[in-house]
């Protein structure tokens, strides 16, 4: 990953807020980011849904585990995002796997949550019409319990995928790339560069909001009863 | 150096567990508190009179139910250095300021999501029975709305606060104190040198948010209204 450092703007252009001068002339270096911030937030997400799934799993089959997942889940939700990455530095160092681990680490508590409670709001009857049709327990979960727990699994992804998405900013500590390195590079030039800080954090908002948008759609389009039951 | 030579190089620093000296966990640790609680009680007398208003009067609904959506979507470290450039450009204190500002507007869209969702979801039997006694609308909302949405608030402070410690730390690379994200960010800087300290700082940070958040659960159970606890516990 090396990437040319971004040009630096002629000394007597003065600082305006916001020039798209900048902008244009560094555009490679701006797409190249946004597709990095994309896939760290996308690995992260990802793995923590995969986390999820299986701890979701563990707690609809022994009801016992659930409060402890939850409170352990709950725990690591609290941890603050820079100290997370730095307990990590030293075992991983500065890395993508550094920042991956609190990244999916912070989906946990809202995914697990929400597959649980989606699966749970599956009304009994449902749930009866399929084993008296002879339906197995797992055939009952992946067939019809987790399609129809979608909608609150989607809901949480959405929230997960936000939060991640403003997080991912901070791995620029770690020399990651990502938009990040717009908002600290920003003001590590000569003379401070208004535009890059808006870049970055304008960038990271606007994908936020994509990425939900996105999400709820595809909510729609997955789960299209939830559109008629209204 | 190894990392675990300079982990307890570290440790073994007199200094760090001297209380006035500015490089140790004890003063860090306090002036990480400080910088949150200060962030946390003028959000609060910002946000909370203005949700518990809005509440009682179901005014401002879509504001209450989209402003914790956007406070997710802010990155605080790019609203922290964003502030640090206005104060930059408007000649403010930029080790104060910008992280004091990006704290306060960080921590408002809890407080403000969960006082008002607090207000709304009490009976409204409960608000009527107060007019009907003769309770002037400010008396109903001080003495009857607050005090019952008080454990919703609290979780929103809670929330809110969490937050803080976190952002405080990220909020070293700007702030010149910086609590406990001192040792981090100054860590990173020494490169491959610093990781004990990295580890030292990063630890700190997660054990003091980890005591701050059963500090507030403590804290919760001890102001819920005795009338409402009893009413929880029955359910």
């Amino acid at each position: 990953m090396h990437l040319s450092a971004v040009t630096p703007l002629a000394a007597d252009s003065g600082p305006p807020i916001f020039q798209w001068k900048w902008v244009d002339r560094n555009a490679d270096d701006i797409v190249q980011r946004l597709v990095e911030h994309v896939s760290l937030t996308g690995v992260a997400l990802g793995a923590g849904l995969l986390v999820s799934i299986g701890l979701a799993l563990l707690s609809l089959r022994f009801r016992w585990s659930y409060g402890f997942i939850l409170s352990a889940a709950g725990a690591l939700y609290v941890i603050p995002s820079l100290g997370a990455f730095a307990v990590l530095v030293p075992f991983f160092g500065l890395s993508f796997v550094s920042a991956v681990i609190p990244l999916a680490t912070y989906t946990l508590l809202i995914l697990v949550r929400n597959i649980v409670t989606g699966v749970d709001q599956v009304p009994n009857e449902v749930r009866e019409a399929a084993i008296g049709m002879g339906y197995t327990r797992g055939r009952l979960l992946w067939q019809i319990e987790l399609p129809l727990a979608l909608p609150v699994v989607i809901a949480g992804l959405r929230v997960a995928a936000v939060t991640t998405i403003g997080l991912v900013t901070v791995t620029s500590m770690l020399g990651l790339g990502g938009l990040g390195y717009f908002i600290r590079h920003g003001i590590q030039t000569a003379t401070p560069n208004p535009t890059e800080i808006i870049v970055g954090v304008g960038l990271s908002v606007v994908l936020a909001v994509v990425v939900d948008l996105l999400l709820w759609l595809s909510e729609r389009v997955l789960a299209p009863w939830t559109r008629k039951a209204r | 150096m190894s990392f675990f030579d300079q982990l307890n190089a570290w440790l073994a620093d007199p200094n760090r567990w001297s209380w006035t000296d500015k490089a140790g966990v004890p003063y860090r640790t306090l002036e990480h508190l400080r910088f949150s609680l200060l962030a946390l009680a003028i959000a609060a007398v910002l946000t909370i009179p203005l949700a518990l208003w809005l509440a009682h009067y179901r005014r401002g609904a879509f504001l209450a139910s989209s402003a914790v959506n956007i406070g997710r979507a802010i990155p605080s470290f790019g609203l922290i250095i964003l502030f640090w450039f206005l104060a930059s450009r408007w000649e403010l204190d930029t080790t104060f300021w910008p992280l004091l500002l990006a704290l306060v507007a960080l921590a408002m869209p809890p407080l403000f999501t969960n006082t008002y969702a607090g207000v709304v979801s009490l009976e409204q039997e409960t608000v009527d029975a107060a007019r009907g006694t003769g309770h002037r609308e400010w008396q109903i909302m001080l003495r009857l709305e607050f005090p019952l949405a008080s454990p919703v608030i609290l979780a929103g402070a809670r929330v809110s606060f969490l937050q803080l410690i976190a952002t405080v730390a990220i909020g070293a690379i700007v702030n010149d104190g910086g609590g406990l994200g001192r040792y981090i960010v100054d860590g990173f800087a020494l490169g491959a040198q610093g990781y004990g300290q990295i580890f030292a700082g990063g630890l700190a940070a997660v054990l003091l948010a980890l005591l701050c958040d059963g500090a507030f659960a403590l804290i919760t159970r001890w102001a819920t209204p005795r009338g409402l606890a009893l009413q929880n516990a029955r359910r």
